[in-house]
């Protein structure tokens, strides 16, 4: 028998757990429809196509857009070459089970600082030396993300099966050419997990980039862009909200970056499905 | 005996502190069957492994004493070259995750074999010498996953043969397969025996007797007894191969 006074306090407990399930969904339901509402009704194609004018008074954030796609295109092309590399040496080549020890515990804790200090960093670092631009934020986001790629792809490394290696080197197949032929090709979802999760972040910066890319909206090309400062999405929210009081603008990029990351998340979720589907044959 | 084509002398091996192999020395004769049998953990497949050099790949080992292919001490010559001629079927299936065509091709062009005409001649010529030809020949571009266990090995022993090598070094290659597979393992291995020198591990001891022209006894670490399989599983020559192979103990 369950005394009454266990029953009631059984019945909190579970009330109480019900209570913190509910409010969690409620707020995040909250938070989405309430940046949709504000934010939908302010995005024109006049908004996304053009710059803005301090002539016409005319609002655009496509250099904001494009500035964002520089940003992540720059940043991936330095640093999944950097972290795949770096996986592939501590899982494939080093031979100091300390040295893999201590970058591995680096990496974790490179992964828990604060960006507003990567921010300060980097300022030191590339701005200091090429300017306050894009080139320098995305640099800035290159050590951000480098623990990302790199723990990502280790640990997709590791499951692949010893006997593929095996296998090939039986063959006489050199170091490099089993580490191409079968064992790249076996973490290529660990790298993509490791991409989406970094362009999430990406998108999602505003601290470091502050800092080191600037906020300007002038129109450019890749290159140009790259070597000029500029402002990506979540940048351009903050200065819009905060100096310009354009609160019609901030909505509707925060609606533009919530639709992003809950995509984000959703491909996140498609690949870790599809990659297990195709490691179950 | 034919002419042996590896020669073993006088080989230990360490694994750290614990020494698997003590002081083997054995002759390898070419275009014939050497079955290793013994208990589990005497070092059969530490024998198997030395012979190609897949010891490498362990941290930690040490070797000393001479093992020589066609005459060649093996520690002294390219370890991808030595691999290309004596090669290697493993006791579980291991195909790559990669079309049954690609399976075979890797091997050729690993050694820069690029032709796709002469690509396609191998991989037929290979298919055909490992009995899988006939099964495989409509789906060569479909991931060799997709295979059941029997034809995943043949498959695997037709790898190894699209390099073309003069040895081939099998560890238990039908421990994973049911009886029908395994009865056609053994059927392509006596049938390989007139081009190839076949070295295989097993725990079957009638296996041995049906396939092998001689055999290796090893005891912890020790090689007992190797003679020609008959006179060994007839005649045993030490008292412990005839505790070992009349079933009184492993
Ligand atoms: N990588 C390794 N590191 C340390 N010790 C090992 C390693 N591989 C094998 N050994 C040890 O060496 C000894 C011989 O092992 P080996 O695998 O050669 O035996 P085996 O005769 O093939 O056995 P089985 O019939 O079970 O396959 C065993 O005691 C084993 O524990
Ligand atoms: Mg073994």
């Amino acid at each position: 028998m369950i005394s009454n006074r266990r029953r009631l306090f059984l019945w909190t407990v579970r009330g109480g757990m019900y209570l913190a399930a509910a409010l969690t969904g409620i707020l995040t339901l909250f938070l989405v429809g309430y940046v949709m509402a504000k934010g939908i009704p302010n995005i024109t194609w006049q908004l996304i196509s053009t710059k803005p004018s301090y002539l016409s008074g005319n609002i655009g954030i496509l250099p904001d857009i494009l500035n964002t796609l520089y940003v992540v295109i720059a940043s991936l092309a330095i640093v999944l070459p950097l972290g795949v590399g770096a996986a592939v040496y501590l899982t494939e080549y080093a031979s100091s089970k300390r040295l893999v020890g201590v970058i591995e515990y680096a990496a974790e804790a490179l992964s828990g600082i604060p960006s507003i200090i990567y921010g300060l960093v980097g300022m030191l670092m590339f701005s200091n030396n090429f300017g306050t631009c894009l080139l320098s934020g995305a640099l800035t986001l290159v050590i951000m993300n480098l623990p990302t790629i790199m723990r990502n792809t280790q640990e997709s490394l590791k499951t692949v099966p010893q006997a593929y290696r095996e296998g090939a080197f039986g063959l006489g197949a050199g170091k490099w050419r089993v580490v191409r032929t079968v064992v790249l090709p076996g973490c290529i979802d660990g790298v993509l997990t490791g991409c989406i999760l970094s362009v999430g972040r990406i998108l999602g910066e505003s601290a470091a980039l502050l800092f080191t890319a600037g906020f300007a909206h002038a129109l450019n090309g890749f290159w140009d862009g790259l070597s000029s400062a500029g402002a990506t999405l979540t940048v351009a929210l903050y200065v819009y909200a905060k100096e310009q009081g354009e609160f019609g603008v901030a909505f509707a990029i925060a609606a533009i970056l919530m639709v992003l990351s809950l995509l984000i998340n959703l491909a996140a979720v498609l690949v870790t499905k599809y990659f297990q589907r195709r490691n179950a044959v | 005996m034919n002419r042996p084509v590896i020669t073993v002398n006088g080989l230990n091996l360490w694994y750290g502190q614990t020494q698997a192999l003590k002081n083997i020395s054995l002759d390898i004769p070419e275009k014939s069957i050497t079955a290793l049998i013994g208990p589990s953990g005497c070092g059969k497949s530490t024998f198997l492994k030395t012979l190609n050099r897949m010891n490498d790949l362990v941290p930690g080992v040490r070797i000393t004493g001479s093992v020589c292919y066609e005459g060649q001490d093996i520690f002294e010559t390219n370890v991808n070259q030595l691999r290309k001629e004596v090669g290697m079927v493993f006791q579980k299936p291991n195909p790559f995750p990669m079309s049954i065509y690609n399976n075979i091709a890797y091997g050729p062009r690993t050694h820069g074999i690029t032709n796709r005409q002469e690509l396609d001649e191998i991989v037929e010529k290979a298919l055909r010498g490992a009995a899988i030809w006939d099964e495989v020949k409509d789906r060569l571009k479909k991931n060799a996953l997709g295979l059941s266990g029997g034809p995943q090995q043949r498959l695997c022993i037709a790898r190894a043969l699209a390099v073309q090598p003069k040895v081939l070094l099998m560890d238990e290659p039908t421990s994973a397969l049911d009886p029908i597979a395994t009865s056609r393992i053994e059927d392509l291995v006596m049938e390989l025996k007139s081009q190839y020198t076949i070295v295989i591990v097993t725990h079957n001891m009638q296996q041995a007797v049906r396939i092998s022209d001689q055999t290796a006894f090893f005891l912890l670490g020790d090689l007992v007894e190797y003679a020609e399989t008959e006179k060994l599983f007839s005649q045993p020559g030490d008292k412990r191969t005839e505790e070992y192979i009349t079933g009184r103990f492993g």
